[in-house]
């Protein structure tokens, strides 16, 4: 029998020789390289975008999927690696890009219209290869065109960037890849937070949540919750990121800092059952 | 050291005959000058048997049965002698273009090549017979014997080093190509072969020829001497190709194209270059005659009658099938108007270069195929729509531009510091910072805004009402005031509270649209809209 075994495995790996590498090897996919998100404490939830992978993140609109982008977009540009953008609804603001410290002559931005043109623009680029980030934005995209997108595209989107160290990254309004991503993450608005600036008769500046007019108000950021879905690499939790978008003066230069807060899934569940008591 | 001299006698009726083998064993007569004086220039020998004379006019040569007359070609001549020099150069580096007749070459070093110098001689005889010409080949360690040797002897003739007297002494006095005035002189004196002239003593001819008469002595005796003259290759790698049939389908004219760039690619290879950028130049036909042109209409009839495309590449590349797909694609993009009866691909010499990275740098785009990659983008997208981002330098909000990605970035040492700087302190201050990103909306939606005390308090937009729960502004910005398109706006970010949908009816729904958004008034056009919104 033994024999019979080594004779059929000669068979296969010789009809299969020049296509596929070592059939019956083992590849542990877990043990891909990660890389930084661009924010510290996004790295800690999720240990970092997967290289050779597919990253799926979702969420409804102004729950920070383009920031999160863009600061990912950052980390690889400083790191010397070309990157793509196929953007389905054309919504991409390279001043946002810049302002986070993106290197936008290191970015290939591709403007389409449909979502034909979308996947089939990652096509081309994930066969071109050499790209080490590649985000396809389908935010703008409805839910009903997205989850017509068939299982297959997403398949053959993974098998793509396998063995690779590409990272590729899908924005989405919500989860359609399935088993296809390595990585899914959830996105969900939270508070806005506002301030006021106020100069009084004394010329002294002022601060606060109540001020008497005139004063001036600037936004100084949103709460981002980021929920782990699934991951093969670290077990699933939950992440409050506070994204700050401070204005200072007439100028409104856009001074960066961020408060994080980690959840863990206990937590949250017990935070639903209070809020909804209240 | 030996040279080599390549001599076409009776050149101008040879380059006539090469491209009509069927006159090979005709009389031609070739004429020249300003119609209608025209008179016979050259003539082979079959002419001069049959009574044609240099000098005859036109109308007397006519007279003759079975001779066939045409006027001389300057530009099939300078052809003829091109693809000799290109036959010369085949075989040695060194080559100087004597005369219109005569090409001579460097044989130094050839010798391991090609063999001995009788060898060669006969090599270049063949090579020559292939173009059609029947040549007289010379090899002598002196330039000037070589040279008189191939145009005084026929075949091929080889002067060992120390004969080069005895070898010139029974060619007559006109190989050494002296002026009229010594000539005239040297045949009253019955000085006719160049042995005579060699006997004469030097001192008293010198007296009475000057220096003439010393360069035609040393000529004869096969004593003076001189470098090459080089002359340099020009590197002109252009392929045509004339059809008997208009080609009208993509893939038969493909299938043209790929010919032409194996041959254009194979001659890059010979001389260890790349193309830089590819021409290419349609001769087209009027095929498309009853169909309007172009966008604006213009008339069939009044279309041009050629196409004409440029392939630039960032890296030069001899890759044919790499240029076959890139022309391709750039055809299906833009396809001629007509059909096409003559195809012209040129391109552009230059050297391949050969770019060491750092050892530790990051894997990126292979150049050559992302070129590929990049054409299919554009046809795909539009050639507009990619590329990367780039903010002008401007005020004016949401000006960007778009240029061309390149993956070849040469950057110098200094540069290169200067970016590992950046990219240190650009990690670090990551590390403290994230950024906001606003998602644009292209083109703006138009909106409608209620104020209250001087602060946006409601918006109507896209079928949707939301109430501006806070608003932070105005920011006003302006520029470009003295041009026509000058622009002055009033931003606001605002937080937006959107009214459920009554055709959705779905709760969540009108939640997805809550948010921060950015709108402005636009004063010139005396409107508002939203730029985007925060995600």
């Amino acid at each position: 029998m033994p024999s019979g075994l080594a004779h059929l495995r000669l068979q296969v790996e010789e009809a299969l020789r020049g296509r596929v590498i070592a059939p019956f090897d083992y590849h542990d996919r877990s043990a891909a390289e990660n890389v930084s998100t661009g924010i510290d404490e996004l790295d800690l939830l999720t240990g970092g975008f997967p290289r050779g992978a597919l990253t799926e993140v979702f969420g409804p609109g102004g729950s920070g999927r383009a920031t999160l982008f863009i600061s990912a977009l950052s980390v690889r540009t400083a790191n010397g690696e070309e990157c793509a953008f196929i953007d389905a609804g054309d919504a991409f603001d390279p001043a946002s890009a810049q302002a986070a410290g993106a290197d936008l002559s290191k970015l290939l931005w591709i403007r389409c219209r449909k979502i034909e043109q979308a996947l089939r623009a990652t096509d081309l680029i994930l066969q071109g290869g050499g790209f080490g980030f590649v985000c396809v934005d389908l935010s703008g995209v409805s839910r009903e065109m997205a989850r017509k997108i068939p299982l297959d595209t997403w398949f053959r989107f993974r098998r793509a960037v396998e063995n690779t160290r590409t990272v590729l990254l899908a924005l989405e309004q919500e989860a359609n890849a399935k088993t296809c991503a390595s990585l899914v993450l959830k996105l969900a608005p939270g508070r806005i937070h506002w301030s006021s600036v106020r100069q009084n008769e004394n010329g002294r500046i002022q601060s606060g949540g109540m001020l008497e007019r005139p004063f001036a108000r600037l936004l100084d950021g949103v709460d981002v919750c980021a929920e782990v879905v699934r991951s093969r690499v670290k077990p699933v939790t939950r992440l409050e990121i506070r994204v700050n978008h401070l204005q200072a003066g007439s100028n409104r230069v856009k001074t960066q800092e961020a408060t994080f807060r980690a959840h863990s899934a206990g937590n949250l569940s017990r935070d639903r059952r209070e809020s909804q008591q209240t | 050291m030996a040279f080599a001299s390549i001599y076409v006698p009776n050149f101008i009726v040879q380059a006539a005959v090469c491209a009509r083998t069927e006159w090979k064993n005709r009389a031609v007569a070739l004429l020249d000058g300003t119609p209608p004086l025209l008179s016979v220039a050259a003539m082979n020998e079959f002419a001069e048997r049959a009574g044609i004379q240099v000098g005859m006019s036109e109308s007397q040569v006519r007279q003759f049965n079975g001779v066939e007359v045409e006027r001389r070609s300057r530009e099939r001549e300078e052809a003829v002698y091109g693809a000799l020099m290109e036959m010369s150069w085949s075989v040695s580096p060194r080559v100087e273009d004597t005369a219109m007749e005569t090409i001579t070459l460097d044989l130094a070093g050839l010798d391991s090549v090609f063999g001995a110098p009788e060898r060669i001689g006969k090599l270049l005889a063949r090579r020559a017979a292939t173009l059609g010409l029947k040549v007289h080949v010379g090899i002598s360690e002196n330039v000037e014997t070589a040279i008189h040797a191939a145009k005084g002897f026929s075949g091929i003739t080889v002067i060992p080093g120390g004969t080069e007297a005895s070898a010139l002494a029974s060619l007559p006095m006109s190989v050494l190509s002296p002026s009229t005035e010594v000539a005239e002189s040297l045949e009253r004196w019955g000085v006719r072969k160049c042995a005579e002239l060699a006997a004469l003593p030097m001192a008293e001819l010198s007296e009475r020829l000057g220096e003439e008469g010393v360069r035609l002595h040393e000529l004869a005796r096969g004593a003076r001497s001189r470098s090459l003259v080089l002359t340099e290759r020009k590197m002109d790698f252009t392929e045509e190709i004339e059809l008997d049939d208009d080609v009208e389908e993509l893939e038969p004219l493909a299938f043209l194209l790929g010919r032409l760039l194996d041959q254009l690619c194979a001659r890059l290879r010979a001389c260890a270059l790349a193309a830089s950028a590819i021409h290419l130049r349609f001769e087209l036909g009027d095929a498309f005659e009853k169909e309007p042109v172009g966008p604006i209409e213009i008339p069939a009839a009044e279309a041009p009658r050629t196409y004409e495309k440029a392939l630039r590449l960032p890296v030069p590349t001899r890759d044919s099938k790499l240029l076959l797909n890139l022309l391709r694609l750039q055809l299906q993009g833009d396809p001629p108007h007509a059909s096409i009866r003559k195809i012209a691909l040129s391109a552009e010499a230059a050297r391949r270069r050969a770019a060491q990275k750092q050892f530790f740098e990051p894997h990126s785009v292979d150049t050559e195929k992302f070129e590929l990659t990049l054409a299919r983008l554009e046809n795909l997208a539009g050639k507009s729509n990619v590329g990367a981002p780039q903010i002008l330098d401007t005020h004016r909000p949401g000006a960007i531009g778009m240029e061309r990605f390149s993956t070849h970035k040469e950057e110098t040492k200094s540069q290169r510091r200067a970016t590992d700087a950046g990219a240190a302190r650009d990690a670090e201050n990551l590390a403290a910072k994230t950024a906001l990103a606003l998602r644009v909306f292209r083109p703006e939606w138009m909106a409608r805004v209620e104020m209250r005390d001087e602060f946006p308090a409601r918006i109507y937009f896209r079928g949707l009402r939301g109430e501006i729960a806070v608003a932070s502004g105005p920011w006003r910005s302006s520029g470009d005031w003295w041009r026509e398109d000058a622009w002055r706006q009033d931003e606001w970010d605002v937080e937006i509270h959107f009214q459920a949908e009554i055709f959705r009816g779905e709760e969540r729904q009108r939640e997805m649209n809550d948010g921060v958004y950015r709108i402005y008034y636009d004063c010139a056009r005396q409107n508002w809209y939203v730029r985007g919104r925060y995600d």
